[in-house]
Formats: structure tokens, C-alpha cells, sequence
């Protein structure tokens, strides 16, 4: 839980304090991944096994046994919803580098005013 | 200077606001509300061993959906904006470096391999962890492998453009068969459940994630495609 504070906090100085965009993307990755940590945190319960129904588990007593499988599967999402936004974010960087040859973020200004 | 104070002054109220949310916080001992209700039922209601996939893939099967489309739109949106324009593409045909020849042979050793692994990650999805995103990404990945080893490696477009809109259209045709054959929209009982545990069982699941699969699979070559055809 500490540690994914502790992600989310540097990416996020990664997106503020960085000029580069490709560092900015990066630190907004870190910081995703955070999130994740600390979803996945929130549904972990203290000796308990995954949430699969095998050998390990016996299915009738699998509420005492398991943690809570909800909030994996939202990070499962997010997860995939990181990875296109990523996707989507470095493709603009490399359309606007191929526009200035450059991936400083304070040589885009046209929409300042 | 300013500036740099003025973000650390706003990191630090972020991480304010973080110690006073995670204050009051005590880790879980019991499950809540619709988690337990998930995990004593599942077994009845979806006969899936694996239960995270039964909530991603039926009982909140329209986020999966939703996750779907933005993936699509994500990769729609990379090819858009990546395409080359016709003039432009015979101008930027350099000449570049080939790959030693221990990466292109170990990248035709083992790609069949990663490829197969990718299929039964997808195909095993509601027996064990995985499922039709990490599949389909560890099937990208072979085709990334691919593109190291062979720069000048050109996928068929057509083919993965078929397998893309036949495996999208098909997830939402088996999401309708579950509203008229069985109790609503990507419901999997209208499959017979079969035997709890082996490969053919949990009714339309492991169908929706073989199609997730290669949905994705498909997608997230096409993207790196389009990345490595640009980023000269």
C-alpha cells in the first residue's frame, strides 16, 4: 500500500517536474501502476489464496478462503486501458517530433495564450 | 526555481491528501457484500475455476466490452495517425542494419512457441490465471520478436484485419445469443456448463476469451506495426 503511494507520488512529480514528453509518459506510467498496487491492496486479505477454485480451495468454504476477486478484475481493466492510452500518448509524441524534431513540451505552444 | 517549488508543494498535497485517505484504512477480513456473493454462487451459477475471469468475462461482461472498444479505439486511433502517405513511403525506405544471427535464429526458434503459449494462456483462461488479454499480449509479443529480428518483416493486413472484425463481431453476436437463449447480454449458460474443472466446461467463457484473444492478439500487432513503420 506504502509502495504504491510512494509510485503514484513519483510519477506524478515525473509528469510535473520533466520537460521531456517521453519521461512525462513514463511518469504517468509509474503512477498507473501505483494505482493498480493499491487497488489490488485494497482487496487483499491477510492469509487467504487466490481466487481460483482448485485443489487448494474448498469450494464450500471459499468465501473464508479466497480474497476478494473484484477488485483484480478492475485492475485487469485498467490494466489494458493503461496500455492503449500509452499507446495512444507515444504515438502523439512521435507525430509531434516528426512535426518540430523535438520532444521538449515547452516547445509546443501553440495553444497558450 | 518557482516552479519547482510550486510542484513539490503540490506533490506534497497530493501525498496530504493520500495520508489522509489511507489513515482510517484497515486491511480487509471478511469479504463484502457482492464479492461474497460472487464466490459462493459462482460455482453453481458459471462453473468457472477461475474466478476473476468469471466476473471479467460474464458478470461484468459489458465493461469487458466497453475495455474492448477503447483498445479498438486506441488502436484505430495509433493507425491514423501513424499511416504513411503514399510519396512518403518510398522515401523513407532506408537501408537498415540486419539482426545478428542469433537473434533471427532464436526469434524463428521460439516464436512458434510463444505463439502456442499465448493460445493455451487464452485458451485455459477460466481453468487457471490468465485470459484473453494476456494471451493476446503474449502472442504480440511473438510478433514483436518477429519485427527485431526481421526490420523489414511485414505482417498480411488483410488477414489480421478479417481475424479482428470476425473475432470483434462474433463477441458481440455470442453477447446476443446470451440475451435470447439464456438470462441477459453475455450471459454464458446458454452452453451446457460442463464438467466443473475440465477444458470444455463454464459454458460460453472460455469461447468469449479465445475471441478476446485473438481480438487483442491481432490489435496490439497492428500497433506495433504501425509504431515500428513510423519511428525511424
Amino acid at each position: 500500500m506504502i509502495l504504491g503511494v510512494a509510485l503514484v507520488l513519483i510519477g506524478f512529480w515525473g509528469l510535473i517536474s520533466r520537460k521531456n514528453m517521453i519521461k512525462m509518459i513514463l511518469g504517468l506510467a509509474i503512477a498507473e501502476t501505483g494505482l493498480q498496487l493499491i487497488m489490488v491492496t485494497i482487496g487483499y486479505i491477510d492469509g487467504r489464496t487466490a481466487p481460483i477454485l482448485d485443489g487448494a480451495v474448498n469450494t464450500l468454504l471459499a468465501v473464508r478462503q479466497v480474497v476478494d476477486p473484484v477488485p483484480q478484475a478492475l485492475v485487469l481493466t485498467a490494466i489494458v486501458i493503461g496500455v492503449a492510452v500509452n499507446a495512444l500518448m507515444l504515438t502523439f509524441v512521435i507525430r509531434l517530433y516528426q512535426k518540430k524534431q523535438s520532444l521538449n513540451i515547452s516547445d509546443y505552444k501553440d495553444l497558450k495564450w | 526555481m518557482v516552479r519547482r517549488a510550486f510542484s513539490l508543494l503540490l506533490i506534497l498535497a497530493l501525498a496530504g491528501i493520500f495520508f489522509s485517505i489511507l489513515k482510517g484504512w484497515t486491511p480487509m477480513t471478511e469479504l463484502s457484500g457482492v464479492a461474497r456473493d460472487y464466490v459462493a454462487n459462482e460455482k453453481e451459477q458459471l462453473g468457472a475455476m477461475n474466478l476473476v475471469t468469471a466476473i471479467v468475462v460474464t458478470y461484468r461482461g459489458l465493461d469487458t466490452l466497453g475495455e474492448v472498444t477503447v483498445l479498438f479505439l486506441a488502436a484505430s486511433g495509433v493507425a491514423v495517425l501513424l499511416r504513411r502517405k503514399r510519396d512518403e513511403a518510398a522515401a523513407t525506405v532506408k537501408i537498415k542494419r540486419a539482426a545478428s544471427e542469433i537473434v533471427t535464429t532464436g526469434a524463428s526458434l521460439l516464436s512458434p512457441f510463444i505463439v502456442m503459449f499465448g493460445a493455451y494462456i487464452f485458451l485455459n483462461g477460466h481453468l487457471s490465471p490468465g485470459g484473453g488479454f494476456q494471451g493476446g499480449a503474449v502472442i504480440a509479443s511473438a510478433v514483436l520478436l518477429l519485427f527485431l529480428a526481421h526490420p523489414d518483416y511485414k505482417l498480411k493486413h488483410a488477414v489480421l484485419n478479417i481475424i479482428e472484425s470476425f473475432s470483434g463481431f462474433a463477441y458481440v453476436l455470442v453477447g446476443l445469443l446470451g440475451l435470447f437463449l439464456a438470462g441477459g447480454f453475455l450471459d454464458n449458460r446458454f452452453l451446457p456448463l460442463g464438467h466443473f474443472g475440465s477444458l470444455l466446461s463454464a459454458g460460453a467463457i472460455p469461447v468469449i476469451y479465445v475471441l478476446i484473444g485473438l481480438k487483442v492478439g491481432t490489435e496490439l500487432a497492428t500497433i506495433l506495426e504501425n509504431m515500428k513503420g513510423r519511428a525511424l
